[in-house]
């Protein structure tokens, strides 16, 4: 296969900085991958599941003996013929240790709690045997009261989603900047402060839509199984599966072959895998299992879905002196792997890049019947950007300050770097300031502002707005004991191995497992410059337990910052054994031998010595090697930072909006990241520019919408609006770097970036192309209707009443937390649509 | 089961199937063709897009006993002898996929939109891949691709658009 002429690097002899075209690419562009279903094994059997069309009900009856019968049906099994072995899906993060975790079974057993929840199971010959047979299982339903809305859900005598508990609140998560830990210095800011804005905002459920549906195939050997899926996790799933099934660990082995996209969806031990291994284990018989589209959208768990009631306190010269946050944070019906850690982790980017004096937060997980929510591309910290980002823009037409010098105003300076947040996080490096100087250069800032003002002024029916976002993110999860003190269940920590074969060729086994994110030319490019070979010499091998056997795979934009550094530190090991090596054949002392270019030589004579990859033969040939070393170069190394990394950047997005239709239109989008030392640029690139895709997504076209009943309407791409090339601008992206200083590559991550950033940045703008017409707030998504009613009727276009009712809203819906401050904020309705 | 002949990416095949069976179950499961992929039920992902006699269409709106006679491309017929072709090319030159997993519908439907337009602006690419969803890249990269293999498939000098990688 030939791939295509490489550009030659910038600076020749680094392959860190340059632009390498994707290994990945040759299989595929071609179709030779490895999808988890195109495997097809001897005597492979094919699962399908009935799952429930209610939403809350106790199951009174399961009729298996029809699809029993049905031609092509191997077996049939309910939950209660698997209730003994199958356990409870894992929930790795009990954020209070009162945490309520009702149980996941994989097969409900007597009560469905969303509509697609697994009722029973059917093996057939060919999956179309088993797709048909699931029409003849015969469920009866008592229906039970069925609980949708976070905010009635959690008033005093709320009908139940689990009866069992006492409330539908799984936890109450509080984190409070202040010493005491009271709230009391948030109060006295906020009853110190001249003005105070608050606001209630919607981060809608989304789907992560991840390209290749999911599927498991498991084959058993014996009491040894093989488990194909398509996940970001297969170490942690290898644990899990092992804990929830009580297959060996060491019996189990799970590979994650190319995986077509994941943003965190794939980042949970799902019930299909439960199921598949449990089935196979009771038939000694190989299974597949691979959803439909319109099962994924409905059973593979969702994100965000958040009420935020967020309150900022300032002075009148815009100087912040309190932020207090309070948040729904919808579970679903369940607790999956890390849902309810989600709004914890967001907890401490709400201050985002500002120094607030007094920082508090509370956050209630609540049940509902729906799919679990779990990580979506950024978890925690998209929904606490766009809430800082909103409120900054509402805080400064309330002080009547642009936008823009309000942030300045209030956040860390350069020069301020190291940075200590009111939130307890150290912000290492960044120059906000300058990051935001060039993105408004590459916006064309000064004549987009002069073209809104023209189109105000005449009048257009089509305005223009110009929105801001800048921000921070907290990456490269990572600090195992970070994590440790959030009660989370497992370290951060990643792996990596470096292997020196006979010939001189490298195999690179990383614990960071990719779907998408170029591991296999970024880590081959890090090998090449520290070991001094070939890029084209270096494998990257990945996803296989058997393989890898450590590590802690692929999310929170870790993998380079945690995963490349572990991959850094196993090339130097090399390096070191392999100098012991060369100073015995040369005969020289180790500290005469200098390493350059692939090459030990003695000091000052270069352009003799020996190379790594010849060193790598002689010690496999081992005829003569030094006491005391051992005969093969290869090691191990695992990194666990003592941080996280913070990529910083400005977003500003320019917004057409059609005031007469509500049709909104993005006009231009700049932005400038700085995610640290850039390895290979092509690849930081395509993250941004899938990630801003995905955050304007989130802003103008995605909501996971339940009915009254508890069925998701969005449940196909017809409903589900996954914008394609025709809805998304021309994004214009560039780069600072500062580097990290928590790892020694400099990397801080880039993945979530652009869907963390834009969200609050298309939002601002479409609401500052309309704000004139006294519009204060918008409902994502930015739906023509919603826009439009917002500007006919008021509110934020989606039903919340304009005015002040407003500003009470949250203090109604908050269990009766009555510390609200009235709103410096109103919606003037009156003033609106015959204006124009 | 109705039996159907039918060539693919060069080779004919002669082979019995259920009049149910849709043409992209019949290439992967029948023909183990498993470059072609499904990512939905409703027709609107395109990640299984093949060549039907030559004109682009998702394979998963089609039955396969609507293909009998006919001349089948799939993303595993289009390079030869090693060699690849323009598009697939400019996808790998322009970091056109991540994920790859709409990869080989995103390449056939480019192929298909750049015979009927060889000289494609950026927004008529928008317009022409329309049909097929991405959830990796953005498309902004894949519209370089497009356009690049565009000049080279018309044996213009591929106006190759610096690659909007900051170094
Ligand atoms: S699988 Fe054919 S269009 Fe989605
Ligand atoms: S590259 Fe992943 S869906 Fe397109």
């Amino acid at each position: 296969m030939t791939l295509v002429e490489e550009p030659a690097a910038a600076t020749p002899e680094k392959e860190i900085g340059r632009a390498r075209r994707r290994k990945e690419d040759a299989r595929l562009i071609t179709g030779r991958t490895t999808w988890t279903d195109n495997m097809v094994l001897p005597g492979m059997l094919h699962l399908a599941i009935v799952r429930s069309p209610v939403a809350h009900a106790r199951i009174t009856n399961v009729d298996v003996s029809a699809a029993q019968q049905a031609p092509g049906v191997i077996a049939v099994f309910t939950g209660a013929d698997l209730a003994e072995e199958q356990g409870s899906l894992p929930c790795a993060w009990p954020v209070t240790p009162d945490m309520v975790n009702p149980g996941h079974p994989s097969v409900a057993v007597d009560e469905v709690n969303h509509v697609g929840e697994a009722v029973a199971v059917i093996v057939g010959r060919s999956k179309v045997a088993a797709q048909d047979a699931v029409e003849l299982v015969d469920v009866d339903y008592d229906l039970l009261p069925v609980v949708l809305d976070m905010e009635e859900a959690v008033k005093d005598g709320a009908d139940l989603v689990h009866d069992h508990t006492s409330a539908n609140t799984s936890y109450h998560f509080v984190f409070d900047a202040g010493e005491a830990g009271t709230g009391a210095d948030t109060e006295q800011a906020f009853a110190d402060a001249e003005v105070v804005v608050s606001r209630r905002l919607i981060n809608q459920r989304l789907i992560p839509a991840f390209m290749e549906p999911r599927s498991v195939v498991v084959q058993p050997q014996g009491d040894n199984y093989t488990l194909w899926s398509a996940t970001q996790i297969p170490h942690i799933l290898r644990v899990m599966l092992a804990m929830v099934t009580g297959v060996p660990e060491h019996k189990l082995r799970v590979i994650a072959p190319d995986v077509g996209g994941g943003f965190g969806g794939k980042i949970t031990p799902t019930p299909e895998e439960v199921l598949t291994l449990l089935v196979a284990r009771r038939l000694g018989k190989p299974i597949k299992w691979t959803e439909t589209r319109s099962e994924s959208l409905m059973t593979a768990h969702h994100g965000r879905d958040q009420i935020q009631y967020i309150d900022i306190a300032a002075d009148r010269e815009g100087n912040v002196k309190g932020l207090r946050v309070r948040l729904l944070a919808d579970m679903g019906a369940y607790l999956r792997l890390i849902t309810p850690g989600i709004p914890a982790l967001g907890a401490f980017m709400f201050p985002g890049i500002y120094k607030f004096p007094a920082y508090r937060f509370e956050c209630d997980g609540v049940f509902t019947n729906k799919v679990p929510t779990d990580a979506y591309r950024g978890a925690g910290r998209p929904e606490a950007t766009f809430a800082i980002e909103r409120i900054m823009d509402e805080l400064a037409v309330e002080l009547g300050m642009d936008p823009l010098e309000l942030r300045r105003k209030n956040w860390i300076r350069a020069e301020e770097f190291p940075f200590t947040t009111v939130a307890g996080l150290q912000y290492d490096s960044g120059d906000y300031d300058g990051a935001t100087q060039a993105a408004l250069e590459l916006l064309g800032y000064d004549e987009l502002r002069a073209e809104q003002q023209r189109r105000r002024e005449s009048g257009d029916p089509v305005q223009l707005g110009i929105g801001f976002s800048t921000f921070t993110e907290m990456c490269g999860l990572a600090p195992s004991r970070v994590l440790g003190s959030l009660s989370f269940g497992a370290g951060g920590w990643e792996s990596a191995s470096i292997r020196m074969l006979p010939t001189g060729k490298v195999e690179v086994v990383t614990g960071s497992t990719p779907h998408g994110q170029g591991h296999e030319t970024a880590w081959s490019q890090l090998v090449a410059d520290h070991l001094g070979v070939p890029f084209e010499d270096v494998e990257v091998l990945h996803g296989d337990t058997a393989i890898s056997s450590k590590g802690l795979d692929t999310y929170g934009s870790r993998s380079l910052v945690v995963g490349g550094t572990a991959v850094v530190k196993a090339a130097e090991k090399v390096v070191a054994k392999a100098r012991k090596i060369a100073a015995h054949l040369l005969e020289a002392s180790e500290d005469d031998l200098e390493f350059s270019g692939g090459k030990f030589s003695v000091r000052g004579t270069p352009g003799t010595g020996l190379g790594i990859q010849e060193i790598a033969l002689a010690i496999f040939a081992a005829h003569n090697y030094p006491e005391g070393v051992e005969p093969s170069i290869d090691a191990e190394a695992t990194f666990d930072p003592e941080n996280f990394s913070f990529p910083h950047g400005t977003h500003i997005c320019a917004m057409e909006v059609d005031t007469e239709t509500g049709f909104v239109k993005i006009r231009k989008y700049a932005c400038v990241d700085d995610v640290g030392t850039i390895v290979n640029p092509l690849i930081v690139e395509g993250q941004v520019h899938g990630g801003l895709a995905q955050g304007i997504a989130q802003a103008l076209y995605e909501e996971a919408v339940y009915d009254a009943d508890g069925n998701l309407t969005t449940g196909t791409f017809v409903d589900y609006l996954v914008p394609s090339a025709a809805d998304l601008p021309h994004f214009d992206t560039g780069n600072t770097v500062h580097e990290a200083t928590s790892n020694p590559i400099g990397a801080k991550g880039v993945g979530e970036a652009g869907c963390i950033a834009s969200t609050p940045a298309v939002v601002n703008a479409a609401i500052d192309a309309v704000r004139h017409l006294g519009v204060s707030d918008l409902r994502m998504p930015l739906t023509p209707e919603r826009v439009w009613r917002a500007l006919h009727e008021g509110g934020d276009g989606a039903g919340l009443p304009p005015g002040p009712d407003r500003a009470t809203a949250g203090t109604i819906a908050y269990g009766g937390a009555s510390t609200e401050t009235s709103s410096g904020v109103s919606t003037d309705a009156s003033s609106l649509g015959g204006d124009r | 089961m109705t039996q159907i002949n039918v060539r693919v990416d060069g080779a004919s095949y002669s082979d019995d199937v259920e009049p149910r069976t849709l043409l992209v179950h019949y290439l992967r499961e029948q023909l183990g063709k498993v470059g072609t992929v499904v990512g939905c039920d409703t027709s609107n992902c395109g990640a299984c897009t093949v060549h039907l006699d030559g004109e682009a269409v998702k394979s998963c709106t089609v039955f396969a006993v609507q293909a009998d006679g006919s001349e089948v491309t799939t993303i595993e017929g289009i390079s030869s002898n090693g060699t690849l072709h323009p598009m697939q090319k400019a996808f790998h030159e322009m970091h056109g996929l991540q994920c790859g997993f709409c990869t080989p519908g995103m390449i056939m439907a480019s192929i298909d939109l750049v015979k009927d337009n060889p000289d494609p602006s950026e927004d008529e690419v928008r317009e022409g891949i329309e049909g097929n969803l991405c959830r990796c890249t953005g498309y902004q990269n894949i519209i370089r691709a497009v356009q690049q293999a565009a000049g080279e498939m018309s044996g213009r000098t591929a106006a190759a658009d610096t690659l909007g990688a900051q170094s």
